[in-house]
């Protein structure tokens, strides 16, 4: 059973379409990174998946209809919904107890294992701790929680880059297995890259790129052209072309890799990059038209971005 | 929407289809007294707010204990002083006030409980937890329903007691008789009539005036005061303009003013013979029933809210 299905999922607000048909299957164990500018559908989806909003289309999550089951979907899913969302009150030997108290699966002990690593004081307020510790607090109480799907809104904008590493080294090492599902959402693409099993890039409500990691790389190259060979490298569809420093860099989707090796130096592109070659492309293409866009590969006829 | 009514969905079956190696049973009952905790360990006021008011009616009472000890000792008539000082009136005043004092508490309570956590976004953190908005919204208003009338009681006894004790202390050194004192007051029987007021005026009678507030605290993003004044504001002028009539306002004053001793002054509140209460009266009453119904009404428009309007801060 997949962890997520969803199948022409679609919210508006009054005029604004926020989801505009989203398919798609997350299996468990895997870590899928949503990526989106702001406002490209990222949090309403999240808010589906988690039950917070109503929506049309089908959405099943662990099996179960989250807006309709919500009461019995939050014993097996967990989130993160923003840093710092913490209240400022709070204690944290309140929010371990409040937790113990309520949730059916919190390991009191774990908890109190992973704050122990921290210089976080039980009796200390949220209000008085760092940015960064709040985020420690709350993946400490989460990670104690045995969920079987994640999801984290932006759990580490603003937080500096020890405490950025740290949290997705925890998440790693102390929490994922292959009975759990974790959904993320950020902008820093690059901190994340290495540890996502997939990746999806959300824009204008409509998944437009979906693919596993270990298919990017058979799959997606990012070729630095030779002068003489620019009219051949264009003849294969780049899905994006840009000049760094008179080195003239072309991005394929799905192209023979052998064709490209010789155009020159063939790399595994960064997801950065994709996304910017993906997302402009879409964004560049067709403003006024949304619906056109096809919601797997981008049109390799495009042409390329600013 | 896929479902008519949040509030049904927890009536769903306690067993997860996915049962993992230790789910722990969390009862109903568990998530609504941690649900309660968490409300006092957010709103110290609910009980430092009246805690501290008893101190402030203490230290007066003693400043003007120590004032009549000087006039005894200026040879003043010791039942003159008596008269001057007249106990039943302290003891009267010091519960009116602090149930006045718990009423506004309970007020302002009621207008922000479903509104803080969204402002500063802790509702995302606390809609993480399994407990229903159900259990949410019924905790945040056994607050100003249950708990605060609770607090008002145990607070003014203590009060009272206290006050007893150095009305009793002040009296023997001006050499009155403390023993009569002890046998013609009747603090049992005020605090019997105390609880009943509590009980049926503050919880009961009441309960309508808490649930609009927390309809409107579910429902505003900011100035809950101001919004939950507009509308009976409205109506009243409204209907004065267009019908030159006030029912709406007597409407209010019925429920703020009447209920079940409505004719009694205040200060013979806890005096009264036991004789004048009324409870079978009251509890055949179509104002508390009626009362009762809108606080139904107006919670389950809260639970909605909470449910629908949830997290979005747009």
């Amino acid at each position: 059973m997949n962890c997520i299905e969803a199948r022409g999922l679609r919210k508006s607000y009054g005029a604004t379409v926020a989801l505009d048909g989203v398919d798609l299957s997350i299996p468990e164990g895997r870590i899928v990174g949503l990526i989106g500018l702001n406002g490209a559908g990222k949090t309403t989806a999240l808010d589906a998946i988690l039950g917070l909003t109503p929506y049309q289309g089908g959405l099943r999550v662990l099996g179960l209809d989250p807006w309709t089951q919500r009461d019995l979907l939050t014993r097996d899913v967990c989130f993160i919904a923003d840093v710092a969302v913490l209240p400022r009150w709070l204690r944290v030997s309140q929010a371990v107890d409040y937790v113990a108290g309520v949730h059916p699966r919190f390991d009191r002990g774990k908890a109190e294992r992973f704050l122990a690593r921290t210089v976080i004081k039980p009796h200390s307020r949220v209000g008085e701790l760092s940015k960064g510790m709040v985020a420690q607090l709350h993946l400490a109480l989460v990670m104690a929680i045995d969920a079987r799907l994640l999801v984290l809104d932006e759990p580490t904008l603003g937080l500096d880059i020890l405490y950025r590493k740290q949290f997705y080294e925890s998440l790693l090492t102390d929490y994922f297995d292959a009975t759990r599902t974790i959904l993320v959402t950020t902008h820093q693409v690059e901190e994340i890259q290495n540890i996502l099993t997939d990746v999806m890039f959300i824009h204008r409500g409509r998944i437009v790129f979906n693919r596993a990691m270990d298919d990017l790389e058979s799959s997606c190259f990012e070729v630095e052209v030779a002068p003489q060979h620019l009219a051949a490298a264009r003849a294969l569809h780049p899905i994006h072309e840009r000049e760094i420093l008179g080195r003239r860099i072309f991005l394929f989707d799905r192209a023979d890799r052998r064709a490209l090796a010789a155009l020159g130096d063939v790399h595994t592109p960064s997801l950065a990059d994709l996304f910017v070659a993906t997302i402009g492309n879409q964004a560049y293409a067709a403003p006024s038209q949304p619906h056109a866009q096809p919601s797997s590969a981008p049109n390799p006829d495009q042409g390329v971005a600013q | 929407m896929t479902t008519p009514s949040a509030a049904t969905t927890t009536t769903t079956t306690e067993a997860s289809p996915h049962a993992h190696a230790f789910p722990r049973h969390i009862s109903r009952a568990r998530c609504f007294y941690w649900s309660l905790l968490r409300e006092f360990w957010e709103h110290r006021s609910l009980y430092i707010v009246p805690g501290v008011v008893a101190g402030l009616i203490l230290a007066g009472f003693l400043l003007g204990a120590s004032l009549l000890r000087e006039m005894v000792r200026a040879g003043l008539n010791v039942d003159a002083a008596h008269q001057h000082f007249n106990v039943q009136t302290v003891f009267s005043s010091a519960a009116l006030a602090l149930m006045g004092v718990t009423f506004i508490v309970a007020f302002f309570y009621s207008l922000s409980a479903l509104q803080s956590d969204r402002r500063d976004r802790s509702i995302l953190f606390w809609k993480s937890m399994p407990v229903s908005d159900v259990i949410t919204v019924l905790s945040k208003a056994a607050i100003p329903i249950v708990f605060i009338p609770l607090i008002t009681f145990v607070i003014t006894v203590i009060t009272q007691w206290i006050l007893l004790l150095l009305t009793s202390a002040v009296l023997a050194g001006s050499g009155y008789n403390v023993a009569s004192l002890w046998i013609n007051f009747f603090l049992g029987h005020m605090w019997l009539m105390l609880l009943y007021h509590l009980l049926t005026v503050h919880a009961l009678w009441y309960a309508p005036i808490f649930g609009y507030l927390l309809l409107v605290s579910a429902w505003s993003r900011r100035g809950a005061f101001l919004w939950a004044m507009v509308p009976p504001a409205a109506i009243v002028i409204v209907e004065k303009i267009a019908f030159n009539t006030h029912y709406f306002s007597d409407f209010l004053a019925y429920r703020f003013h009447a209920g079940p001793e409505g004719g009694m002054p205040p200060n013979m509140l806890f005096m009264a013979p036991m004789s004048n209460l009324t409870p079978l009266q009251f509890l055949w009453s179509t104002g508390l029933w009626d009362g009762l119904a809108l606080t139904a009404v107006f919670l389950t428009g809260a639970v909605l809210l909470r449910r629908y309007r949830g997290v979005t801060t747009s």
